[in-house]
């Protein structure tokens, strides 16, 4: 049973934005809810109250000039109906293997998502400390952090869209008491530096109200990589967007997934110039994981990002090899 | 909790002091009464809160804090038990529900938001004695042990079903994705759900 709460489902995002506290934990905002109840049941928050952005009217999928705009809102499920929304966007909805998530989950919801770090489940803080000393870097750390883990925070971003986002350039409107900021979504994110803060940038009286996606004419893919096929977070994943002109390459970015405390933003652009072959995709994709810092235990989870930005490659250029 | 409702009822007879009224008119006051609540403060709780639930077809109202689940108030208010608690953390599938005609997890869904949203248990699909086709086609592929998934299992395949008349295998493994079951009866889960879906293939129903 959650710690008790008082509850609103305001009718509009003004009317909101005047229920949120200005210190985090105070106050939370129920999307989907997938991930939150679930944290309050553990107590990792406890929030006095709990405000619904069912009712404000953040659902939905529209174009605006060069730009997808996707209400914050907006479920999974929504997202792979929509024709418009690129793959890469679709294909990490897809990886949630559970209908239940999809029907109920939101891209706002998995933006903003706690990272999944047993130590921070279990109530020992997101940074896991004790004693002045790492509890991850003691203790099994399997899943975490194979890249800018060299902090404290060793847990993993755990966004499915994220990455993909970061890599089609994409950014989300937030809206706060002294109006409406855009943000590109590789900046919503931090490493914090103490346990007090939250691994995001906006304040806990800030909204992430859309997602804007520009729409491009690349080839985009994600590929994820799960210990199991059924319902799991990825041990890794690549998202890619790639232009070919000519059966070259002239633009290529890549943002690697639960892999690093933030989406992993990687260098590809040597791939530009030549044509993308599955040599060519693992060559970058070797060089990308060279500066990769495992800890004991999560040497593989470097392999399986190499291999998931190369396949994320090929898919893009619809050169994937199915097994 | 024989009878659950009635305690809402008497909180709310009790709170507008009008007993002897009809219940259209108390439905009509209570509106008014908590809109204009809401105007000065839009907060409500943590103490319980008189809420309505569309559920299997007949509007059902209740007091719950917000922080009940949709799970435990079906369970614990309403003794509508087929839903199971079984992880309470959005991972096994035993609560599942229909809300809005789509799978969706009961523990991890807050009663008072779910007002206004059509939800159907797992207590919806027979009809009287009459077993629904996907609770027959269980029965003879033996898709269950212990039966304690069961619930979740049936409303999950109902879901995939309505959207896809006849799964294959990888859609049924899809479409069951969000459910699990310990005793590891997969295989006639598979075949309940698929052979549901197209009667007239297998013979046996």
């Amino acid at each position: 049973m959650m710690h008790a709460f008082e509850y609103a489902a305001p009718k509009s995002l003004d009317e909101a934005l005047k229920l949120l506290g200005s210190a985090w934990g105070d106050t939370e905002i129920l999307a989907g809810g997938t991930d939150l109840l679930s944290l309050m049941k553990d107590f990792v928050v406890q929030p006095k109250r709990l405000v619904n952005l069912a009712d404000v009217g953040l659902a939905g999928i529209a174009p605006e000039g060069d730009s997808l705009v996707i209400g914050a809102m907006t479920t999974l499920d929504a997202l792979l109906a929509h024709a418009s929304v690129p793959t890469a966007l679709t294909q990490a909805a897809a990886g949630v293997h559970s209908p239940q998530l999809r029907s109920m989950g939101t891209i706002g919801g998995d933006l903003l998502q706690r990272p999944r770090c047993w130590y921070f489940r279990r109530g020992h803080g997101l940074l896991a400390q004790k004693d002045g000393a790492s509890m991850v870097e003691a203790g099994d750390h399997r899943d975490h952090a194979v890249f800018g883990n060299g902090g404290a925070a060793k847990y993993v971003n755990p966004s499915s869209f994220a990455p993909a986002l970061i890599a089609l350039g994409a950014s989300v409107k937030v809206r706060g008491q002294n109006g409406e900021r855009s943000l590109a979504v590789k900046d919503l994110y931090r490493t914090p530096a103490s346990a007090t803060e939250r691994e995001f940038t906006i304040a806990s009286n800030e909204i992430v109200t859309h997602v804007v996606v520009p729409i491009s004419r690349s080839s985009n893919a994600t590929y994820e990589i799960r210990q199991r096929h059924g319902l799991d977070w990825p041990e890794a994943s690549a998202s890619v967007a790639v232009t070919v002109v000519d059966d070259k390459v002239t633009a290529a970015s890549a943002c690697l997934g639960h892999v690093a405390p933030v989406p992993w933003t990687v260098d590809v652009s040597s791939l530009v110039g030549s044509v993308l072959t599955a040599e060519s995709a693992a060559a970058v994709a070797a060089e990308v994981v060279a500066d990769a810092t495992p800890l004991t235990m999560n040497g593989h989870k470097v392999e399986l990002a190499k291999v998931a930005l190369t396949r994320a490659l090929l898919r893009a250029a619809g050169k994937e090899v199915v097994r | 909790m024989s009878d659950p409702n009635g305690l809402s009822r008497r909180h709310f007879l009790k709170g507008v002091g009008a007993g002897a009224i009809v219940a259209g008119s108390i439905e009509a006051l209570s509106a008014e009464a908590r809109a204009a609540a809401q105007a000065a403060n839009p907060c409500v709780g943590p103490g319980a809160v008189p809420i309505k639930l569309s559920i299997n077809g007949s509007v059902r109202e209740l007091a719950v804090e917000p922080r009940t689940t949709l799970l435990d108030a079906l369970r614990n208010h309403l003794d509508l038990t087929g839903s199971k608690k079984v992880c309470d953390r959005a991972t096994c599938g035993a609560c599942t529900v229909l809300i809005d005609g789509k799978a969706a997890y009961s523990c991890t869904t807050l009663a008072i938001a779910a007002q206004g949203r059509t939800i159907e248990t797992v207590e919806s699909l027979a009809n009287g004695a009459e077993l629904a086709p996907i609770q027959k086609a269980f029965v003879e592929h033996d898709a269950q042990q212990c039966g304690f998934c069961t619930p979740g299992f049936v409303v999950a395949s109902e879901a995939l079903l309505r959207t896809n008349a006849s799964p294959d295998r990888a859609a049924v493994l899809e479409g069951l994705g969000g459910n699990l079951c310990r005793c590891g009866t997969y295989v006639g889960l598979k075949k309940a759900c698929m052979s549901a879906g197209a009667p007239a293939k297998g013979g046996r129903r």
